[in-house]
């Protein structure tokens, strides 16, 4: 149900492995053909940079993680062996804290990321009609779907910390307060 | 202010008094209000006065759990000849909370010299200021002012030419409350899983990367810088009721009232004048049902509870509950109680680390049993069960996220028993299917 199911605590109630549909439209980054590495050219300058910033490299993990997602997406396992490699890990241990955090992607996801907040101060106030709204208009079906254009993916998440401005969402990188149900075919228009 | 809506006149603005002036995001912007004098000030004093002014000022940690900050930076060690580091905690995720996110969205500067004087004071070279990943605004307009602050010498190899080395990085997290726990928070830092760490060792013996750390809500540092213009005696002054808690607080309320948002309010204020004159009250036709007072891990208050407490760390306490991070969580007479305290056992049950047996059982089970009540399958035993759960759930872990889920269940199921009822009774429609 929440954010990617099965993630971290183990114990919790009725989660199954999100459903990924259409992947085969793309959503981007669906892996075709050899591995093409990341750490090459500019990033791997921006991940010499990187080192700096701590006294480990195992450190750069995080950061190194995101890089991999923006560039492709999501993180794939050769992306995890990539990682490893380049930081002096395994890849048991970079998979490892790779499915601890919610919002790297395991798996491809449509070309636009929705993230819905629907924690108690948003829920009182409406948000799980606006997660209904979302799932619904941009045809996605169910959360964690992708949908079948390839176009959005819908998740619902916990607290996005902006409880005064019910119910926010995050689409990608754009974090949009107050959504109700009636404005999300409006704000669905600007993401093609 | 109560941003986004005008300063009323019960609040303090002190952090929050530049809160919707874009013009105050830039340096030179923050520099024309008085910015950075602070710093400069610092930076011709000794540590040890730096620390002096803080334990003076009575300021205490407002990310939850209220420990006085200039004892916290005392305990680091002296002259040890390792590295030391200031952690930021900017992982603001706590149900209620969202203050840390408008101090970094519009005081960007004001944070960062609060950085600067924390961390010349314990000694460090370097602040990692982590930040959650959803924050995407907040993680840009940071990462420019760090950039400018940089550019223009205030921090960095030299700041303010004082042969001082203060470096800050922002550390994005990838989305787990757990992360703001301070000892998960440096786990994260290190690359490893958030799970929070045993202690002792605490972080100011071994912290982050083994060194001596001091741990601070971004609150908490925003405030230093006044502190140390205005004097520590200045802001112990800043008390309404208890003596132990001085200056002023971001409250964040929201939920049903009618003006949600971050109110500065002096300690000490009571609640009723904070939902009803500055929040504008309930929504029209509505009363008050419950208050969760300090982020979603605090016991709910009635409403009789919450009309008749003041706002500070004893105050909240008095009356049953606590201040924690101060995000007020306000629910009206529509409020079905025991669906949403399903949804916070289900938050906390998604964010469970689950290294803990009592937690991620604890919290799955917690959830699968409100269910069945929600489902109109409840029986009279259940409540039996799940303070049994609670029970077991309260003080026996690493860490209190299992604390925090048993809190608003036990205080739940004490304060509004009848709702509980009402579904096992089928006097209730259910609220949802059969599990």
């Amino acid at each position: 149900m929440s954010r990617d199911a099965g993630k971290r605590g183990s114990g919790e109630a009725g989660q199954q492995t999100a459903p990924v549909h259409g992947s085969a439209h793309g959503g981007h980054g669906t892996e075709t053909g050899p591995y093409v590495p990341v750490f090459v050219g500019p990033a791997r300058a921006a991940l010499e940079e990187l080192f700096t910033r701590y006294p480990t490299k195992p450190a750069c993990l995080l950061p190194a993680l995101w890089m991999v997602q923006e560039a492709r997406g999501w993180i794939s396992e050769p992306a995890i062996g990539e990682v490893a490699e380049v930081l002096g890990l395994t890849p048991a241990y970079v998979k490892g804290v790779v499915t601890f955090y919610t919002m790297y992607h395991t798996h491809p996801v449509g070309r636009h990321f929705i993230q819905v907040c629907t924690t108690s101060p948003c829920n009182i106030c409406g948000a799980e009609d606006v997660m209904k709204a979302l799932v619904r208009e941009t045809g996605c079906g169910e959360l964690g779907a992708t949908s079948p254009d390839g176009r959005f993916t819908v998740i619902e998440v916990e607290c996005l910390g902006a409880c005064g401005f019910a119910t926010p969402i995050l689409i990608d990188d754009d974090f949009i307060e107050s959504v109700t149900p009636d404005k999300v075919p409006g704000i669905l228009q600007r993401y093609k | 202010m109560g941003f986004p809506h005008p300063t009323h006149p019960k609040e303090n603005p002190v952090l929050s008094k530049h809160f919707g002036d874009a013009e105050a995001r830039s340096f030179d912007g923050w520099m024309k209000r008085g910015g950075y004098e602070g710093l400069r000030k610092v930076l011709r004093m000794t540590p040890e006065a730096v620390v002096e002014e803080i334990k003076t000022s009575g300021l205490r940690g407002r990310g939850g759990a209220g420990f006085p900050t200039g004892l916290k930076w005392s305990l680091m060690p002296k002259a040890d000849g390792r590295p030391h580091y200031l952690v930021c905690n900017a992982d603001e995720s706590e149900p209620g909370t969202f203050k840390d996110r408008e101090i970094m969205r519009w005081t960007p500067h004001q944070l960062i010299e609060g950085c600067a004087i924390a961390a010349y004071a314990i000694g460090a070279e370097r602040c990692y200021i982590y930040i959650r990943g959803e924050f995407t605004d907040p993680l840009k307009i940071m990462q420019q002012a760090i950039d400018e602050a940089t550019a223009k010498g205030a921090i960095g190899s030299n700041a303010f030419g004082s042969g001082k080395r203060i470096e800050m990085i922002i550390h994005r997290g990838a989305g787990a409350y757990i992360c703001g726990e301070e000892t998960a928070m440096l786990n994260s830092i290190e690359g490893k899983r958030g799970n929070p760490r045993i202690k002792p060792p605490y972080p100011a013996q071994a912290g982050v990367f083994g060194m001596p750390t001091t741990i601070n809500n971004v609150e908490t540092l925003a405030a230093v810088p006044h502190i140390v213009m205005r004097g520590g005696e200045w802001y112990k002054g800043l008390s309404l009721s208890n003596p132990k808690s001085t200056g002023t607080k971001l409250i964040s309320v929201c939920g049903h009232i009618q003006r949600p948002g971050n109110y500065e309010v002096t300690m000490g204020t009571p609640m009723k004048e904070l939902i009803y004159d500055m929040c504008g009250g309930m929504r029209r036709g509505r009363t008050l049902k419950a208050v969760i007072p300090g982020g979603s891990s605090v016991p709910i208050m009635n409403a009789a509870e919450a009309e008749d407490c003041l706002l500070d760390y004893e105050g909240v306490v008095a009356k049953g509950s606590m201040l924690g991070s101060a995000g007020m969580i306000v629910m009206d007479d529509t409020t079905d109680m025991v669906y949403q305290i399903w949804r916070l056992a289900r938050f906390y049950a998604h964010e469970s680390c689950a290294q803990c047996t009592q937690c991620r059982e604890g919290t799955a089970w917690s959830v699968r049993i409100l269910e069945r009540i929600l489902a109109g399958k409840g029986k009279q035993e259940h409540f039996q069960l799940l303070l049994d759960l609670s029970d077991n759930m309260t003080g026996k872990t690493i860490c209190v996220l299992s604390d925090s889920c048993a809190a608003p269940i036990v205080s739940g199921i004490q304060k509004f028993r009848h709702e509980f009822e009402a579904y096992i009774q089928g006097a209730r429609e259910p609220a949802m299917a059969a599990v």
